[in-house]
């Protein structure tokens, strides 16, 4: 498990909002497409997965974005990538858990844990998990 | 002696509201305002002992409210200056721009009729528009802004011919606050047959308004961006224009006599608009609004306003890293930008020192082309707002230190 000082949080959000290295166009056309925009932030993202024998083997987005969306589902396409399906709804359901102050498994997710504060500013809740809930909704079919 | 102090201690927010651990500073007028005691108590009243329907006077308490709707529509004349029987009582400026639309609109647009609007409107002034443009086949056209994204008389010149049925646009932005000539659009909006509608949303609670002086044909507002409750606003239109429109939301209370032929005979304006029962308690809170804003005098409430926004510029102008997209305009509205930040992140800041101000596209998603930025900061005062609250604001601002503080401090 991953021992964070609130240093070490703060640049890996400000790294993956300055560099995400994840968002781009997707490299096919068979990724699976959904966009979301946010009805309290400015947020207007594309979330790309690209799903293969039950396997997500390639994730990513684009659109316009503040620090706290962009820096979320960039680290979210990292984690999601070679994940089997089942493992990303887990990871998925667990960060919604934490976002929402309920109990959930830090194992499962790595740096996302870096969010854990994200309720302390309420408002941007919507921000944090924009790009979890478009992957979700790929996952499930929706 | 404009007395601010004694002003802010009628409103219960500013005594005692704590947000993220610190006394509310509340810089987000535009969006909606505090609500003074003596609104609070009459709702309060309403609700406790004046409870009763309006449109027929068989009791004593509803004769009560056929007298406070009719005391209502005076005090929000004396404000504008029309007559009583002029004003429509709504739910506030959106629903008085739909139903100028659907009424007036869809009654006197043809196929190829234009409606000219402008690229600085807010969506409540634009997609009434849109809807009545796809019912009638009339034709939108925009009204450019100038560098500094004003709306000049010169540019509606430039767009408006003799197939404009409609010119509609707010009296002052609620993104760059800049004042537009409505009595000038007036005058070229008649000369060419047509008829001028001016939301005045972020005017009415700001400034002074002559609606017959102007010859404005008609004016929108909410009564919540000027102290009162949400959820009633006006539509205040020129008699003759009222009563050549049919209404379009119908039921009780609007109508003389309806028979099986499948007719029906409205009353005479402004009871035609107003079908069902009217949201009562707001309409006693939206009275004691006016009052008390006629009482403080609206000219008052607009020098201060200018001297805020003064200060406020005088102080932001001195940040390098401060992006003022409206320097000039003087009107409580400043739309701004931290060089690097985006705009929702420095919202966040703010809020996490007690600062009230909106980040985003404040509904005038035209208006970001224009500005070449998806989203601006905007802060924008009132009559209760202090150099206080602007120091703390621009304080903040300045060294408010990094935008993830608010994440992990």
């Amino acid at each position: 498990m991953l021992t964070l000082t609130n240093d070490m949080m703060r640049s890996i959000i400000m790294d993956h909002y300055s560099n995400p290295l994840n968002k781009h166009q997707p490299t096919s056309d068979k990724f699976t497409q959904i966009h979301m925009h946010s009805d309290n932030c400015i947020d207007d993202l594309n979330i790309f997965l690209l799903i293969e024998n039950d396997v997500v083997t390639d994730a990513c987005f684009d659109g316009v974005a503040c620090t706290i969306s962009t820096a979320s589902t960039d680290i979210m396409c990292d984690l999601l990538k070679g994940k089997k399906t089942d493992e990303a709804k887990n990871i998925i359901k667990q960060y919604d858990n934490m976002i929402h102050e309920q109990p959930f498994d830090e194992e499962v997710l790595e740096e996302a844990i870096v969010f854990i504060n994200t309720s302390k500013q309420a408002a941007r809740i919507r921000c944090a998990t924009i790009g979890w809930n478009a992957a979700d909704a790929i996952l499930k079919g929706k | 002696m404009y007395d601010v102090k004694k002003i802010r201690e009628q409103f219960p927010m500013l005594n005692g509201k704590i947000m993220q651990g610190h006394p509310l500073v509340y810089l987000d007028n535009a969006s909606t305002t505090l609500k003074p005691q003596c609104v609070i108590d009459a709702i309060n009243n309403y609700l406790c002992n004046e409870t009763a329907n309006s449109h027929r006077g068989d009791y004593d308490l509803l004769f009560n409210m056929d007298m406070k709707v009719l005391e209502t529509r005076k005090v929000v004349a004396k404000l504008v200056n029309s007559e009583p029987n002029e004003v429509v009582f709504t739910s506030g400026d959106t629903m008085s721009l739909n139903l100028i639309a659907m009424s007036y609109g869809f009654q006197f647009l043809k196929k190829d009729d234009e409606i000219i609007v402008s690229e600085a409107e807010h969506a409540s002034n634009l997609l009434p528009w849109y809807e009545i443009s796809h019912l009638t086949g009339a034709v939108i056209k925009f009204i450019p802004l100038d560098k500094e994204g004003r709306l000049t008389v010169e540019n509606l010149q430039k767009v408006i011919t003799k197939k404009t049925k409609i010119v509609s646009i707010a009296q002052v932005s609620n993104v760059l606050g800049n004042v537009v000539d409505v009595k000038s659009f007036a005058k070229v909006a008649h000369e060419n047959g047509a008829v001028l509608v001016v939301d005045g949303a972020q005017s009415v609670p700001h400034m002074p308004i002559d609606f017959k002086d102007s010859d404005i044909d008609f004016l929108t507002f909410s009564s919540h961006k000027m102290c009162g409750p949400t959820g009633v606003g006006c539509l205040v239109g020129k008699y003759e224009l009222l009563k050549q429109m049919w209404p379009y939301f119908v039921g009780g209370g609007m109508n003389v006599s309806f028979n099986k032929n499948i007719e029906m005979v409205p009353y005479e304006p402004p009871m035609r608009f107003e079908a069902g029962t009217l949201n009562l308690e707001g309409i006693c809170g939206f009275k004691a609004a006016v009052e008390f804003l006629l009482e403080i005098g609206i000219e008052n409430i607009h020098k201060h306003d200018q001297e805020l926004c003064d200060y406020a510029i005088s102080k932001l102008e001195k940040c390098d890293d401060i992006v003022i997209y409206n320097k000039n305009s003087r009107n409580g509205i400043i739309a701004f930008n931290k060089k690097g930040v985006f705009a929702q992140d420095e919202a966040t800041l703010l809020n996490s020192k007690g600062i009230a101000i909106r980040s985003g596209q404040h509904c005038a998603k035209i208006l970001n082309d224009f500005l070449g930025t998806p989203a601006t900061c905007r802060m924008s005062t009132y009559l209760y707002t202090t150099k206080e609250d602007i120091d703390a604001f621009v304080d903040a601002l300045i060294n408010g230190g990094d935008i993830l503080d608010a994440y992990f401090n």
